[in-house]
């Protein structure tokens, strides 16, 4: 089997989670999939990792799982305090910049 | 020095065995239909379960990669702490808060799929023009460090030390951010000496009449009548009131629906029931005063 495939399934998870980023209107769910974009990226660096016989992309692959548990924290505070406010999660009702 | 780096099973060889062909295959497919119900899924707790089993499959991954170190964070920070977030914040908000599939902009669909198709194929163009030959394998290197984890460890602390105590100050900076956007004030409670006082400056300091006094049946609803045969609206609860003027809409098909009200509306008897009990509460409190 070609190695690359591992890449290749990174890429189509990448781009379903852009697809559900775009697609779904729900905040959470549009969380979800950023993360799993990251995943697909991780999964990226760990294959590339293995490839080419470093730990690079393994160090990068945890500093990525690091910062997407910071981003997750704040993300999910700050759904939880517009939820609070608007007592909605969808992200089409808090267009108040928008008027 | 570490079990898991050390097990057989893990250590592959650099040219990739006819058994993880078939767990990639497996695996894959598998990650790829659970990333989809990520997408496709209305109700938000069922993309949490299918987000689970995507990211427990890369943990396998990583496994067969020989990160055994990245597995075991990805089951533990992703898997066990991250999604129970997700599901955590999901329970607050609201489990039955299913999200409405209906288009607000029209065409977005079709436009997300056709730059998702472009994104893609111009991915797997460039991908699979590239040969990289079997995998070089982290088997030298991790021999020479003593294990996967202390080889991470060493580069972790010594190449990468700077950007692993900016992670630090980030960790803590999100936790303070986290902590200022979810706290709330408590609000302080009413005593009872705070209620009287505010029932007197009020505008009815005497008790509210009860609903129903000399009206054709004394149901919750049914407001007293005054002596001049008038209704007195003071006797029924606000809310009540409100649902006898405005019967309630039927909810709504359109987008951008508010969950919050589609939840009220799907259990109407449940909460009118709580309301009651809580006006009939203070109707007591003020009858007895």
């Amino acid at each position: 089997m070609d190695p690359m495939n591992y890449i290749l399934l990174a890429a189509v998870l990448f781009t379903i989670g852009a697809v559900g980023v775009l697609v779904r209107r729900n905040a959470i769910i549009v969380f979800m999939c950023v993360e799993l974009m990251l995943n697909a990226c991780n999964l990226a660096f760990v294959s590339f990792a293995r490839m080419h016989g470093t730990i690079e992309g393994q160090i990068v692959a945890f500093f990525v799982m690091v910062v997407a548990a910071a981003e997750v924290v704040v993300g999910l505070a700050i759904i939880m305090q517009i939820f609070r406010t608007r007592r909605s999660a969808s992200i089409d009702d808090a267009s108040l910049l928008k008027h | 020095m570490n079990p898991i780096s050390e097990s057989p099973e893990l250590m592959l060889a650099t040219v990739i065995s006819a058994g993880e062909t078939a767990a990639f295959w497996v695996l894959g497919s598998i990650a790829v239909l659970a990333a989809l119900g990520v997408v496709l899924l209305r109700k938000a707790v069922h993309s949490a379960i299918m987000l689970a089993l995507v990211m427990t499959i890369l943990a396998v991954f990583y496994g067969i990669h020989q990160a055994p170190f990245l597995m075991v964070v990805q089951i533990v920070v992703y898997t066990g702490a991250v999604l129970m977030l997700f599901l955590f914040v999901l329970m607050l908000v609201g489990v039955s808060s299913a999200d409405s599939l209906t288009e607000t902009i029209r065409g977005q669909r079709v436009l997300s799929a056709v730059v998702a198709a472009c994104f893609l194929g111009a991915l797997a163009i460039g991908l699979t023009r590239v040969r990289l030959g079997a995998p070089q394998g982290l088997d030298a290197g991790t021999a020479e460090a003593g294990g996967n984890v202390p080889w991470v460890a060493l580069e972790v602390f010594h190449r990468y030390v700077i950007a692993f105590e900016a992670t630090g100050a980030l960790l803590i900076v999100a936790v303070l951010g986290a902590l200022i956007l979810a706290h709330q004030e408590r609000r302080r409670r009413n005593s009872q000496r705070d209620q009287s006082r505010a029932r007197i400056r009020g505008d009815h300091p005497t008790p509210l009449p009860g609903p129903g006094t000399y009206a054709r049946h004394n149901a919750i609803d049914a407001p007293a009548l005054l002596p001049d045969g008038s209704v007195a609206k003071l006797s029924i609860n606000p809310i009540l009131a409100a649902r006898e003027e405005q019967p309630p809409e039927a909810p709504e098909v359109t987008g951008g629906s508010d969950e919050a009200h589609d939840a009220l509306d799907q259990q109407p008897g449940q909460h009118t029931g709580e309301q009651d009990t809580d006006q009939r509460n203070t109707g007591t409190e003020r009858g007895e005063d």
